[in-house]
């Protein structure tokens, strides 16, 4: 009886049906009411399938779900994977390459359309009928999926996706084992949208969804309403927990200083975009309980084309990791409490990740200062002493300041250098493309799921480096058949044996810094300013505050 | 021997004496010009000043220490408060030669990056007026001269020009050849140039000084010393040279100090969007885009270089003023011995 009462009660809570006492008090006391947004400007489209942006894919975590989602809980929680439209994780098998999952039934679209499997798998069909983003990537091992790339139009996966309505299965299909797909299937690029969803980009028109809440409206010129979800029945906390407010309203158009000011007013709740620089010392210190600092999985660097003069030379790339000073640029980034040093790829507390630096005074685990003498004797020795070398940064206050003093350093060690800060509308794709001859430029890299691979393989990997595109990610254009083959291993690994896999990550992430492809600059932190009356902020590893789970009365 | 004295010739000045005698009496354009000039030569001692003062006004020195008063104060000061966030630069000691309006946010003088950056500002905008004058001349005069479709052609083409929102065009001209500066056949302008902000802004003012040219040749291709120079089979060349250009001389003066002012505000609009002047060499404009991110903190920043613009702009205009009035035979200003 003991027993069948724990097995009851097991169930009870992997189907989220049940509230912690703790929660449910909350919820009824603190339940309604009307969190204001602001953000210089809305996110592009409101397409779930294509929107590719940090502000868009933490708005859309309390509106869409995908079959599995990352787990709605504060810091390193936040990375792990949870079964949300899915009963629970796959069943996986056909030696990893068949998952497997049952569909939660009663779930219902804003829209009041009841879920099922032909959401499902219309909705995967549609990442590649709309040409989504990561179409290419993240969603290119699925059986079928090389058909539907090469015709989007017509696209079926047929034999990888296939859903059973009977048994009320969707069954997954990749050519080869990826340990990293459930990663993949937790992305706001891969959540359930009904069935008749035009296959186009939807661009301000709403799509209903299955969330706590909905976008009841949408002006990108003005702002963004989301409101509660009718049909919304919680049905697993983790996955998708109720949320706090009535309405989020997501005001756009007000400039940073603005938007400071709005809060302090207790106008607004928070803001998405970068506090300016100018305000930090005084919040700091008058309003330190409404700031909230947490770290981020993130990588300030600076690419080194590695094809072109002077950085097609392994010394000279080395020369301007030994000479540039982290502690500067943490300072011209706001101070030691919102960045740190770096001198490696993957970033702290990230999997695969061990301290390492190479490029610095005492060289071992951590940065300690720059060694300019070192920097021109390697300038010497790679005989590039004297040439041209242009900065690309983009056209933002922080990013131009670093260019700045890049350009300051590259002279100091021998080069005639000039920054060129360009609009950053135009600047990520611009020295992604090696027509413009870009010999080094300034950016930034955020995860996309907590995988060493998504740095790595990613950023640095042949596969990512493509000629004359605009999305050629590998920046630098580094190319390594040997530790290409070591990335590939990594990743079989991971399959299997994911601690054993990170160990070699750990082993890559050493030997990329080493060949100094792209100078790694700083860790950023994340500080989000809220209103006084804003209570309960939680903030997640993988998509930063969980807006509906504060509240504000 | 005749009884009738005979007055002597009452010597009278020549035009562009007159003309300097009106402007000397104009106290306004004076004193502009006197204005201007004291900025000209200030900006002329930025080398000599960031010398003197010991400070590089183009590198970074976010680490520097200065001494006020045998005190150590850093250029950049770490907030010491609370959670310790962010640097503030240093503010204006009010010292001449010791960061006398304070420090940027790369910890630089901001006093000898205005000095540079007014002759930057100054330098442009003289080049590119002297750019579109040349070009604005020349179109002027072939128009207005030859006429037929000549006229038609290039008048169409100013056409085209003019109709093209002013800074839209310099802003599109600017993105294309900022990367990469512009190559024609041997000519070759690097990205990093001052010479390209000054053909940019040189070119989209053509039209603005081509077409009254065009109107003052066209009236003065039908007057009669021209047609007297046309009927004696006078080449075409020379009567533009010799003939017209001289009667026009005075329109193109006037023209000089308004086209300064409005190129400098172009050039400054340009640098401040970050397609003028590019880091780390100053103007004005890229000194109020510096000093956009301190407002709250540090406005003299952005406000100094705003006021020096607002300054030079302004004399300029009222010099200008009088100068045409100076210029002009009909002015109602009137020298006293004339």
């Amino acid at each position: 009886m003991k027993e069948l009462l724990l097995a009851a009660t097991a169930a009870a809570l992997l189907a989220g049906t049940w509230l912690a006492p703790a929660q449910a008090e909350y919820l009824k006391e603190h339940r309604g009411g009307t969190i204001r947004l602001l953000a210089r400007s809305a996110a592009g489209t409101l397409d779930p399938h294509i929107n590719y942006t940090d502000q868009g894919w933490q708005m859309y975590q309390p509106i869409y779900d995908g079959l599995v989602a990352f787990r709605k809980a504060e810091g390193m929680d936040g990375f792990t994977v949870v079964p949300d439209l899915a009963e629970t994780l796959p069943q996986v098998s056909n030696d990893g390459k068949t998952f497997t999952f049952k569909l939660r039934k009663g779930i219902k679209f804003s829209s009041g359309q009841e879920l099922g499997v032909k959401d499902v798998v219309a909705s995967f069909q549609r990442i590649f009928k709309v040409s989504g983003p990561t179409s290419g990537t993240f969603y290119a091992g699925i059986v079928g999926a090389d058909k539907c790339l090469a015709d989007t139009k017509n696209c079926t996966l047929e034999g990888g996706v296939v859903g059973d309505e009977a048994a009320g299965t969707i069954t997954i299909n990749i050519a080869k084992p990826d340990a990293e797909l459930l990663y993949k299937l937790a992305l706001p690029h891969a959540v359930v949208l009904p069935a008749d969803t035009p296959a186009e980009d939807m661009g301000s028109k709403p799509i209903p969804s299955t969330g706590a809440y909905m976008i009841s409206a949408f002006d990108p010129n003005k702002g963004m309403t989301v409101s509660r979800n009718p049909n919304f029945k919680q049905w697993s906390e983790d996955a998708q927990p109720d949320g706090y407010p009535d309405v989020v309203q997501y005001d756009f158009g007000l400039s940073e200083e603005a938007a400071v000011t709005a809060i302090q007013n207790g106008e607004a709740d928070w803001m998405f975009d970068a506090l300016p620089s100018d305000r930090l010392g005084e919040l700091g210190s008058k309003s330190m309980d409404q700031l909230h600092i947490s770290p981020l999985s993130a990588w300030w660097y600076a690419p080194l084309n590695n094809r072109l003069a002077p950085f097609d030379n392994e010394k000279a790339r080395q020369a301007v990791a030994y000479a540039i000073d982290r502690n500067t640029l943490v300072k011209l980034f706001g101070g030691k409490v919102l960045a740190s040093p770096v001198c490696q790829v993957l970033p702290p507390d990230f999997p695969g990740h061990e301290d390492y630096c190479p490029f610095t005074k005492n060289p071992g685990a951590k940065w300690s200062a720059p060694d300019l003498d070192k920097a021109k004797q390697l300038v010497e020795d790679s005989g590039t002493k004297g040439q041209k070398v242009t900065i690309i940064t983009e056209d933002t206050a922080i990013s131009r300041s670093i260019g700045v003093y890049l350009q300051s350093v590259l002279t100091s060690i021998g080069y005639v250098a000039d920054v060129k800060p360009i609009s950053p509308n135009i600047q990520f794709t611009y020295i992604q493309n090696t027509n413009n001859k870009v010999q080094m430029s300034v950016t930034q890299w955020y995860k996309d799921y907590p995988a060493a691979s998504d740095f790595l393989n990613i950023l640095f990997s042949c596969a990512s480096f493509r000629e004359g595109s605009d999305a050629s990610i590998n920046i630098a254009g580094f190319c390594d058949k040997e530790i290409d083959a070591k990335m590939q291993k990594a990743l079989d690994l991971g399959v299997t044996d994911q601690a054993a896999a990170d160990k070699l990550w750990a082993e890559i992430d050493r030997q990329v810094t080493d060949k100094a492809p792209a100078v790694g600059l700083f860790t950023p932190k994340r500080l989000d300013f809220v209103s006084k009356r804003l209570g309960n902020f939680k903030f997640n590893r993988q998509f930063n505050w969980m807006i509906t789970q504060s509240w504000v009365q | 021997m005749s009884n009738v004295a005979v007055a002597a010739p009452r010597k009278t000045r020549g035009p562009w004496a007159v003309a300097l005698a009106k402007l000397a009496m104009d106290r306004a354009a004076m004193a502009s010009l006197a204005v201007f000039l004291l900025i000209v030569l200030a900006c002329l001692s930025a080398p000599l000043y960031a010398k003197w003062a010991g400070v590089d006004p183009f590198a970074s020195t976010l680490d520097a220490v200065i001494q006020i008063d045998g005190v150590d104060v850093p250029v950049m000061e770490q907030s010491t408060e609370g959670l310790g966030l962010g640097y503030t630069p240093l503010g204006p000691t009010w010292r001449l030669g010791n960061y006398f309006l304070g420090a940027d946010s790369q910890g630089r003088d901001v006093m000898a990056r205005m000095l540079y950056g007014g002759l930057s500002s100054l330098l442009i905008s003289a080049a590119a007026t002297i750019f579109t004058l040349i070009l604005g001349t020349a179109a002027g005069l072939v128009a207005g001269y030859f006429g037929g479709v000549t006229d038609t052609v290039l008048s169409r083409f100013l056409d085209i020009l003019w109709a093209f929102p002013i800074y839209l065009l310099a802003i599109s001209l600017s993105i294309v050849t900022i990367a990469h500066g512009i190559t024609i056949g041997p000519i070759q302008i690097e990205s990093g140039s001052l010479w390209l902000p000054v053909i940019i802004i040189g070119i989209v003012y053509v039209p603005y000084v081509a077409r009254p040219i065009r109107g003052q040749v066209l009236s003065l291709r039908h007057s009669e010393f021209v047609l007297a120079a046309v009927n004696l089979g006078v080449p075409g060349w020379r009567i533009l040279w010799r003939d017209i250009l001289p009667n026009i001389t005075t329109t193109l003066i006037v023209f000089v100090p308004l086209m300064m002012a409005l190129n400098m505000l172009t050039e400054s609009a340009l640098s401040f969007l970050s397609i003028g002047v590019q880091p780390p060499a100053a103007s004005w404009g890229t000194i109020i885009q510096d000093g956009q991110a301190l407002l709250y903190t540090r406005p003299l920043v952005a406000l100094v270089p705003g006021l020096a613009i607002a300054v030079s702009v302004m004399a300029l205009n009222v010099f200008g003023d009088g100068l045409r009035d100076a210029l002009d035979p009909r002015s109602k200003v009137r020298l006293g011995r004339d």
